[in-house]
């Protein structure tokens, strides 16, 4: 047990952890009750799977990628691959900070449309709890 | 069987192929993952390329900033466009009440804070704090370049201390600040903004946000400053969008679409 | 990175999580979501991706949380499970 941890769990910590963190979303999108729940299930999801796209582009002893002073000109093109490497491993990867960071406002703006219609639903059928929702909306005359 | 036991499977098998998967990948923080450096023998990562370049041609020190509204410019114009029509489905939803309900739904609404004993205090902390936000707002907006910020967080802030006015006394004080004609027309023009930084180069002959040819435009001596100014203007077109919508979604949340009363 | 940090940041947001989706009242489950938000905000701001926690702790720990509530109050506290 103590091997498995130390030798499969150790250096992948972290990605086992955003693992976890997505199967708690998932199991609570599917099998919670609640649409509030639900939703927060979706946003927990969401996080685990850009914390995952943010983990990529973590660099040892790396900085953040904002610059402090002016790179030297001699880095100059990419084909100076090896001196354009070690400048660059001082720096975080920047493109997945890029494509996340839209991902979350876009992930707010959905949320907001998920929960306008949450209050929708329960402006119609007076309840978010799904089983109730079903039986109300099988208890429906059929020309609605 | 209930439904939670399928659920469990599912989601352990999804689990279990999953951490499977991990096992193969490349260390974490490991310089020399593909992600990072690109693959053996292959064209290199392009990050690299981005924080090498990003300060030859922008002159922006925050490499985020550079990929976000110029490398990646037509990515962040269509994440502008995303929100705005976020914000025009939940005014689709749920800003469309009918006269009989309206009557039944407004409260009789408080005046002001000053008639409240219960609200004063939190009422007089939201005015002393609301214009340092908005302050704070509008520096991480024009502070982008050099330090983390730039439109995206500038137009939250912005849009939190709207709220907070929401929060502070109630839903008509903000929405007499800020009405719903003001944001809807700040909202769209975010968007053209950002798409009028994209026009302006192809009505000068060159691509769509190719923002290096604008030096004629805005007299600045080199294409990179011409860049940085634009990167700029583009900020600001993001955070009027953002402020906007995230302003209008809750007010519609939080009134159900009747932006009145509030919480 | 600073491996003791990302450990207690690590456990402390699965235990946010599983505490969130199961307590009943939404509104205090709300809450704990808007500590998971934060939470999320350290760990991105220990892996250098200082814009991204910048973003989350806006939007995560501020926006977010607000929207809920308002959806709560404008329905119901309470939750099944």
């Amino acid at each position: 047990m103590v091997e498995f941890f130390l030798n499969t769990v150790k250096p992948n910590f972290n990605y086992w952890v955003y693992v976890i963190l997505m199967m708690v979303g998932l199991w609570s999108l599917i099998a919670k009750n609640n649409l509030i729940k639900k939703i927060m299930g979706l946003a927990i999801f969401q996080t685990a799977i850009i914390l995952f796209y943010v983990s990529l582009g973590v660099k040892d002893g790396a900085t953040i990628p904002v610059l402090e002073q002016v790179p030297v000109e001699a880095a100059g093109t990419v084909a100076a691959a090896s001196t354009a490497g070690a400048f660059a491993d001082g720096f975080a990867n920047p493109v997945p900070h890029v494509l996340m960071l839209t991902a979350i406002v876009v992930g707010v703006a959905t949320l907001g449309v998920a929960l306008a219609l949450c209050q929708t639903i329960f402006k119609e059928f007076d309840t978010l709890e799904e089983d109730e929702l079903l039986r109300k909306i099988k208890a429906l005359p059929d020309d609605v | 069987m209930n439904p939670k036991f399928f659920a469990s499977l599912a989601v352990v098998i999804t689990g279990f192929v999953l951490l499977y998967g991990v096992s193969d990948f490349p260390g974490f923080g490991d310089p020399r993952s593909p992600a990072n450096a690109g693959v053996e023998g292959g064209s290199p990562s392009a990050s690299l390329h981005y924080i090498n370049e990003a300060y030859h041609d922008t002159k922006v020190p925050n490499i985020v900033t550079a990929v976000l509204a110029d490398y990646r410019g037509y990515d962040t114009m269509f994440e502008t466009v995303v929100i705005f029509a976020a914000g025009m489905a939940i005014f689709a939803i749920l800003r469309c009440v009918r006269k009989d309900e309206e009557a039944v739904v407004a409260p009789p609404a408080k005046s002001s804070i000053d008639g409240d004993h219960n609200r004063i205090i939190v009422g007089m902390t939201c005015r002393i704090i609301i214009p340092v936000v908005q302050i704070f707002g509008l520096y991480v907006i024009a502070h982008g370049h050099p330090s983390p910020g730039g439109g995206f967080q500038g137009g939250v802030i912005l849009a939190a201390s709207f709220i907070l006015v929401a929060l502070g006394s109630n839903l008509e004080d903000a929405l007499s600040r800020f009405s719903e004609k003001n944001y809807l027309t700040l909202a769209s023009l975010g968007v053209i903004i950002y798409a009028g930084f994209g026009v302006l180069p192809q009505v000068l002959g060159r691509n769509f946000l190719d923002y290096g040819v604008l030096q004629k435009l805005f007299l600045t001596d080199g294409p990179e400053m011409a860049r940085y100014h634009s990167i700029l203007g583009v900020e600001i077109g993001v955070a009027l969008t953002v402020m906007s919508i995230l302003f209008a979604i809750f007010a519609n949340l939080s009134s159900r679409g009747t932006l009145k009363g509030g919480l | 990175m600073i491996l003791p940090f990302d450990i207690i940041i690590l456990v402390f947001l699965i235990v946010a999580a599983v505490i969130a989706l199961n307590v009943k009242d939404l509104l205090s489950s709300a809450m704990i979501f808007a500590i998971y938000g934060f939470l999320i905000c350290l760990l991105w701001a220990e892996m250098g991706a200082v814009d991204v926690a910048f973003t989350e702790a806006t939007v995560g720990a501020g926006i977010s949380t607000v929207l809920f509530i308002a959806t709560i109050l404008n329905t119901r506290r309470r939750s099944s499970d």
